[in-house]
């Protein structure tokens, strides 16, 4: 890859001394954006799936809608290890721009499959090279040429069908899959699969040790992108308004809400119980989702690092008016524009913090699709219970990329809605309990006071929401007292949420002495790196944050520890820095490794890292 | 009086005004509690919104039975769409100030009318900033004197051109010091279903009304054109009615409102009618051109479908949905996990 990579791998493969490779391998395809090849690829992955090979694909694509080179990786795991690997076996080079440079970062024995018209010669005398005739081979079949250019990749799934043993009818199937069971484009392209099939066979010579064969590690198991899955969250835990504004990339979330409406169509009307509105902009697609959750809906928007920023007044008023609406931020290379096609976990601090003076917002980690999707539903939960904006940090490799999961688990709770008195009923009886109801007032002394919504018919059920100083009968104030108060019950709601949100997920053995610390997307890769500290001799505890503020666990498990690492793909550590600032006791011997290169982090840069930290 | 809901006009009012004595704004919302005292608005189930400025503080001294929020700096259009994607049953009262809409709020306030989110959109507009002390504002005229910031060298946005080209179907220039003219316009925009722009002039006694600016009371005073005379007759009371017929010469002009109320214009200026897009266009050019203040209904049109109708929202409103229509079954999420396997 021509991106500068510092978690590249430099020893070559263990298993090329001649024994095969099998189900165990990384395999980089080549393209340029916009040439098609995000389908054959997604057909390579579902075959992979559909062998029962546990797979993991990545996609490295440019901020570009044609031309520019794209890299696709595709992972087996016969070990369910799902992260990204730092190199990769072989190579299909499709992209004449950038094959030399493709084919000089292929390990010693490494495959590369390439264009034979190209006539490119074998220049590293170290791999091997398979030189497939994609023109002819298309020419072969009776394709309308209009279609010719992106059915061209199907070429190179028939070859590596054949040279890595994916059976043909299992390949028929994933089109299918690609193509939601349409007979007419999976039959076209599987021609072309069938003709490249054939003619490798009966021309290439197999020298290479890479093979699939068939397991069954995914049996019942989904493949599906963390976009698709909060949508399908969101739709699960009762959105009913969505306001947005197109940006990579988030966009995916509110077109899997699209995509996916019809789960909550009114079934007698046929008519919508989901508003989505493509706003002007971030500032007013969060204006949009605070004044459909004052109003009562379940209000949600996606968005990343750019239109974060457009939202920060409206996410500080709704922290202090007290707004539930949730905010997902999927996020990528900042600052600025950055790399708008790259991941990254470089908003965690901007998010916890938004909103001018004292604010501290809930923020949400999730670490995997299963939890975006839970956390799609549970963040409308949190809102309403704590009546505050909830943010919700996914990134561009979690969103974006497929990952191989279990299947969702239905919500275990019913919908919380929080201290809503909704209608007339429940305001009177509240009245009748309590002898009055004012908006901010903590009759619960939990710091959640009530709140009404408009339409609730009754004369003295309304409220004035405003983000300037008020007491608790929500009256225009400009007392230090009241100023006080308001603050003070609004910081003991947030600090009592940290039990009540999502806890870390803890591996511990007390044996252990050197313990991670980390969030979101990087899972696979702390886990797996884990695994190869372990086979070191480097045994290691493990607690993924899920939630901001920190729960007391974060705390604990850092104290418990003789060493402990934060690991985070952002450039300044700044998990790091809210762990010591909440934990500034001691937290000397907690060593900040922070990534930040673009590219979701792998096993290899985990193992490193911590190996460095001690000192081996 | 008790109007038809048992409520005197006290009731219809809320909190004390803190605005300068004299203000404009508070002439009008003076005429927000009449009318709706008058047409015997159900307060719960009307919403207030606003953005920031003088302007924008008058909803907290109106219609204490309603639910009022007092958004940020020129983005209460995006608040009050989200609002009424979330209950379109409510009545929906924004107030803002030239500053509010004009500049900082000029993106919002046009796209809300291009959604045609169903509201009455107040601009009390008085040529400065009044809350941050006495800036131009961008309806400034050209040529306009202040005190610390000398004259105005740029032109004048027009709010109502604005909103006509944005696609608004309800369009009216007020004069806050006209209260009758204020009161009716209010009535009929609340009648209209789909956003209602109304830019009422009113003067800001403190920054900008020195008997030469344009936004003062001596001016408009002296200086308004009704376009015609305007009543407001509700829904069941129609004197007269069977009588009157639209006149080709545009003396009297009827037009019955979604609500089945009527408006009914006498003409004064003859040329104008305010169903005809072109003719309000240029009627407001004119006024631009030969320094006219006309006031009245300028553009009116048969409402488009709102947001709501235009996203195909169930009737319910979606803050009132059941749980059952808020999460699928367990069996719907069990196919749509096949689906992906
Ligand atoms: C983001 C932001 N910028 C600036 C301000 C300061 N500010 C408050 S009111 C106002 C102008 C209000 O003018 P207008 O809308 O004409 O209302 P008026 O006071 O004249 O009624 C400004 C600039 C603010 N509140 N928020
Ligand atoms: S400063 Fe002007 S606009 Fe503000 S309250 Fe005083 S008179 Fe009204
Ligand atoms: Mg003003």
């Amino acid at each position: 890859m021509s991106t500068v990579n510092i978690q590249t791998d430099t020893k070559t493969h263990s298993a090329y001394q001649g024994e095969p490779v099998i189900n165990d391998f990384a395999l980089m395809i080549a393209t340029k954006n916009g040439s098609g090849s995000q389908t054959s690829n997604e057909v390579l992955i579902r075959s992979l799936f559909r062998m029962g090979i546990p797979v993991s694909g990545k996609n490295l694509f440019p901020s570009n809608i044609k031309g520019l080179p794209t890299w696709y990786t595709i992972r087996a795991s016969k070990d369910s290890y799902i992260a990204r690997r730092a190199t990769t076996d072989i190579a299909v080079t499709m992209n004449q721009d950038t094959a030399a440079e493709d084919i000089a970062n292929l390990p010693e024995g490494g495959v590369c499959i390439i264009p034979q018209e190209w006539k490119w010669g074998q220049t590293r005398p170290d791999i091997i090279y398979y030189e497939v005739p994609v023109k002819s081979t298309l020419g072969m079949s009776d394709i309308p040429s209009d279609f010719r250019d992106r059915i061209a990749n199907m070429v190179y799934v028939g070859a590596c069908a054949y040279l890595f043993d994916i059976p043909l009818d299992i390949v028929r199937q994933a089109l299918l899959d690609t193509f939601n069971g349409k007979e007419k484009p999976a039959n076209m392209n599987f021609g072309v699969v069938q003709n490249a099939y054939d003619w490798s066979k009966e021309n290439l010579v197999k020298q290479d040790p890479f093979r699939f064969q068939p397991l069954d590690l995914t049996t019942g198991k989904i493949l599906i992108t963390g976009n698709e899955a909060t949508a399908l969250g969101a739709l699960f835990g009762g959105i009913t308004v969505a306001a947005w504004y197109p940006i990579t990339p988030s966009t995916s979330v509110i077109d899997g809400v699209l995509d996916h409406k019809h789960l909550r169509k009114d079934p007698e009307t046929g008519k919508d119980t989901v508003a989505v509105v493509q706003a002007e902009d971030e500032l007013a697609a969060i204006g949009m989702i605070i004044g459909a959750g004052w109003a009562g809906a379940r209000a949600m928007t996606a968005t990343s690092g750019p239109g974060i920023s457009l939202m920060a007044e409206f996410t500080g008023l709704a922290y202090f008016a007290e707004i539930p609406c949730v905010i997902w931020d999927i996020t990528r290379m900042g600052p600025s524009t950055g790399l708008p096609t790259r991941t990254s976990q470089g908003d965690l601090l901007f998010i916890h913090f938004l909103g001018h003076g004292d604010t501290r917002q809930i923020t949400l980690l999730p670490g995997s699709v299963a939890e975006c999707f839970e956390f799609g539903w549970r963040a409308f939960d949190v809102a309403d219970q704590f009546q505050t904006p909830v943010f919700v940090m996914s990134d561009l490799d979690l969103g974006m990329n497929i990952w191989m999961s279990d299947p969702f688990v239905y919500p275990d709770q019913p919908l919380n809605r929080g201290k809503l008195l909704a209608n007339k009923e429940k305001y009177e009886q509240f009245v009748a309990e309590h002898g009055e109801w004012y908006r901010y007032r903590d009759y619960d002394k939990d710091g959640v006071p009530y709140r009404t919504i408009p339409g609730v018919d009754h004369m003295r059920a309304a409220y004035f929401t405003r983000g300037t100083g008020h007491n608790d009968m929500a009256v225009y104030s400009e007392r230090g007292d009241d100023w006080l108060q308001n603050l003070n019950r609004i910081t003991q709601k947030i600090d009592n949420s940290r039990v009540l949100l999502p806890q870390p997920i803890i591996d511990f053995d007390a044996q252990n002495e050197i313990g991670l610390v980390s969030f979101g997307s990087n899972d696979p890769a702390i886990e797996e790196g884990r695994d190869r500290l372990a086979a070191a001799g480097i045994k290691t505890n493990y607690l993924r944050v899920r939630a901001l503020p920190l729960a007391q666990s974060v705390k604990e498990f850092v104290l418990k520890h003789k060493r402990v690492y934060v690991l985070e793909n952002n450039h300044d550590g700044q998990l790091a820095q809210i762990i010591r600032m909440e934990a500034a006791e001691d937290t000397r011997h907690m060593i900040s490794l922070p990534l930040g290169d673009t590219l979701p982090m792998t096993a290899k840069w985990v193992f490193e890292s911590v190996m460095h930290g001690e000192n081996k | 009086m008790p109007n038809a809901l048992g409520l005197e006009r006290q009731d219809y009012r809320a909190a004390q005004s803190t605005l300068c004595p004299g203000c404009g704004h508070d002439s009008i919302a003076n005429q927000i509690i009449s009318a709706a005292y008058d047409l015997s608005l159900p307060m719960p189930h009307v919403v207030k919104f606003s953005g920031i400025g003088c302007s924008s503080k008058t909803p907290a001294y109106f219609l204490r039975g309603s639910h009022g929020f007092n958004a940020v700096h020129g983005r209460m259009p995006s608040v009050a769409t989200g609002a009424m994607l979330a209950n379109q049953s409510l009545y929906a009262i924004g107030v803002s100030g030239d500053g509010d809409t004009g500049s900082i709020g000029f993106g919002q306030f046009k796209h809300l009318i291009r959604r045609n989110v169903p509201m009455v959109y107040i601009v009390e507009n008085n040529g400065v900033y009044g809350l941050t002390k006495g800036q131009f504002s961008a309806t400034a005229d050209e040529g306009a004197k202040l005190k610390y910031y000398g004259k105005n060298e740029l032109p004048p946005i027009d709010l109502c051109l604005e909103a006509i080209i944005s696609g608004c179907t309800f369009v009216a220039r007020s004069f806050s010091g006209d209260a009758k003219q204020v009161q009716t316009l209010i009535k009929a925009a609340l009648s209209h279903r789909g956003t209602a722009v109304l830019d009422i002039i009113s003067p800001c006694v403190t920054f900008n009304n020195a008997p030469d600016s344009t936004k003062s009371y001596e001016y408009g005073k002296a200086n308004e054109i009704p376009l015609h005379q305007i009543d407001y007759m509700p829904r069941g009371f129609v004197p007269e009615r069977e009588e009157i017929t639209v006149k080709s010469d545009y003396e009297l002009i009827e037009v019955q409102m979604h609500d089945g109320s009527y408006i009914r214009l006498k003409q004064v200026d003859k040329d104008h009618d305010p169903r005809n897009r072109a003719a309000a266009l240029s009627v407001l050019e004119k006024a631009q051109r030969e320094e006219l203040f006309l006031t009245g209904l300028i553009y009116y049109e048969e409402p488009r479908p709102t947001l709501g109708e235009t996203l195909n929202l169930v009737d319910t409103p979606l803050s009132a949905l059941a749980d059952e229509q808020l999460r699928p079954s367990p069996e719907a999420l069990a196919k749509l996990m096949a689906t992906f396997g």
